[in-house]
């Protein structure tokens, strides 16, 4: 419990993880509002609609807010002073991972609730609202997807230390090398499937064609979709722990 | 108590320490001296559990770093002061040091005042000067009341006035009994500071006793001699002892001051001058670090 209070203190003792949470939340807010506000009133958006901003964008700075609170901490050695205090280092990043993954899904709660209120605001009469499962997992599965995806960061913030590194890589495989790997012949297609991004799209949105991006072709059901999501996160979190133990720091 | 036995340390080709053993004994201020790249640091991080050794073991208090439960209790240690992060205020960092080990807040403002920065201890790192980021990274090294305490460097870049506190509070803890684990390559400053010293030079042992030990080790480096009477000297000399002669002065090796007045009397050379060269402190350790780069790592030096 020592732990998880030292990583707390840390994490919000800098600013930059509020202006990443800000940056988030307007983006997964703001979006919605810009659909909501330009969207002809004859034609009614669904709830999938107000969440785009936080499943495409969103997700994508706290990714960043995730590796950031690793890598600045051995861009200033505290890392080191963190191991001097915690010798056997596993449960000081297990802390970081857990602290910063419920920050991830607090930011994306407050961000789809306050994106499908908005738009429920500005267009009352869509008839807007969680009336199905597929709504519900829509909209309060984004923090979930967020606290993964920042497990996930935190693992590759270990593993490559560098801020830079680290963001390129994250950024570079969500935004490309998901989509681009459907160009392979043949294989692309399936390798696709069971890209991680892909298949937590699944969890969120289900397959139904409603609007925006094309829907997840996971073969999946939302709940595997999710296991599986959490378990490569699980995976890389536990190799980078590995790592970390080894290593000289 | 910190007991290093054989210790070794290879970063690829390079052997930063190499079989190292050497004690530092608690109560005691011991001077840790090499030159840049002797790898003091490397040790000091091997005592820290955090790099691994290669071979050999260090223990702190009879146990492995790793070992220790609360480390922070144990061992205090200052081996970078910039090792925190710029953007959080000196109080928070101590404050999450702090709760990783359990100790209470209350000690945070304890350390806080005892270092002299309660005053800035909601401003934040990247405002504070160097001293002030020194006396911070001291705070952060006392906050477990340690038995066992580790400073690299810890007078860099601080002025004569923040040196002598250093000097002071070192000697304070070691009169607590504590084990004070020091390292400088500022000779003066050590001298001042060390009762004990433990000497590496390319991550070899030099040197392991005493500072008196050390300066009485080393400090003879013969007697310079004067006279209008140089052909009596030099005869009376030869065979003698050893002896150099430049700018019309004898430098005597093998003899004390004391028999070189009495045979220059026996020989009716009058001296204008008689005086022992007392090698610095300075002189002696680059002495014995030359030997050390000449004959110790011949594979080594390039």
């Amino acid at each position: 419990m020592n732990l998880l209070a030292v990583e707390r203190i840390k994490l919000f003792s800098t600013r930059s993880p509020w202006w990443c949470a800000l940056i988030t939340l307007a983006l997964t807010i703001g979006f919605a509002a810009i659909l909501a506000g330009a969207s002809p009133s004859d034609s009614p958006i669904a709830v999938s609609a107000t969440q785009f901003g936080g499943s495409q964008f969103g997700i994508a700075v706290v990714m960043v807010l995730a590796a950031l609170a690793v890598t600045t901490e051995y861009r200033f050695n505290t890392i080191r002073t963190t191991f001097q205090a915690v010798p056997h280092r596993t449960p000081a990043l297990l802390a970081k991972a857990v602290v910063v993954g419920l920050m991830a899904l607090v930011i994306g709660e407050i961000g789809a609730f306050g994106a499908l209120g908005l738009a429920m605001l500005m267009r009352p009469n869509d008839g807007l609202g969680l009336h199905s499962t597929q709504d519900w997992l829509n909209v309060a599965g984004l923090g979930p997807v967020f606290a993964i995806s920042a497990v996930l960061a935190v693992a590759l913030g270990i593993l490559i230390r560098h801020s830079a590194g680290a963001i390129a890589l994250l950024l570079i495989y969500y935004l490309a090398v998901e989509e681009l790997v459907q160009i392979i012949p043949k294989v692309g297609r399936h390798i696709h499937e069971w890209m991680p991004f892909n298949v937590a799209n699944k969890f969120l949105r289900g397959s139904a064609v409603v609007d925006g991006p094309a829907p997840s072709d996971s073969p999946l059901s939302p709940g595997w979709a999710l296991a599986y999501f959490a378990g490569i996160a699980l995976v890389f979190l536990l190799v980078a722990l590995g790592v970390a133990k080894k290593r000289d720091a | 108590m910190i007991e290093a036995t054989a210790l070794t340390k290879r970063y690829g080709a390079t052997t930063a320490v190499n079989e190292l053993t050497f004690t530092a004994r608690s109560g005691r201020v011991t001077g840790f001296l090499g030159p840049n790249g002797a790898g003091k640091s490397t040790t000091m991080r091997l005592i820290l559990g955090l790099d691994r050794p290669d071979a050999g073991t260090v223990l702190v208090d009879g146990v492995p770093y790793r070992e220790l439960k609360d480390p922070l209790r144990t061992v205090g240690a200052m081996l970078d002061a910039t090792w925190r992060h710029p953007g959080r205020t000196g109080r928070d960092h101590l404050r999450w040091l702090a709760a990783t080990n359990g100790i209470p807040d209350k000690r945070v403002e304890e350390v806080l005042a005892l270092v002299g920065l309660t005053s800035v201890g909601k401003t934040r790192v990247l405002q504070y000067s160097l001293g002030m980021q020194q006396r911070l990274g001291i705070a952060a090294a006392l906050l477990g009341d340690p038995r066992v305490l580790l400073f690299d460097e810890p007078v860099n870049g601080l002025d004569p006035e923040g040196m002598a506190w250093i000097r002071q509070l070192l000697h304070a803890l070691a009169a607590e009994g504590r084990t004070v684990f020091v390292s400088s390559h500022l000779l003066p400053e050590m001298a001042q500071t060390a009762q004990d010293l433990v000497v590496i030079g390319r991550g070899r042992l030099i040197y392991q006793g005493t500072m008196d030990g050390f300066v009485a080790q080393t400090s003879e480096h013969g007697v310079r001699v004067r006279t209008p009477h140089a052909e009596e000297l030099r005869a009376a000399l030869t065979g003698q002892a050893e002896f150099t002669e430049a700018d019309g002065a004898f430098v005597v090796s093998g003899m004390d001051s004391d028999r070189i007045g009495q045979l220059a009397f026996d020989a009716g050379a009058t001296l204008h001058e008689l005086s022992p060269i007392t090698g610095s402190l300075e002189q002696a350790y680059l002495d014995l670090t030359r030997e050390a780069v000449e004959f110790a790592t011949p594979e080594a030096v390039q």
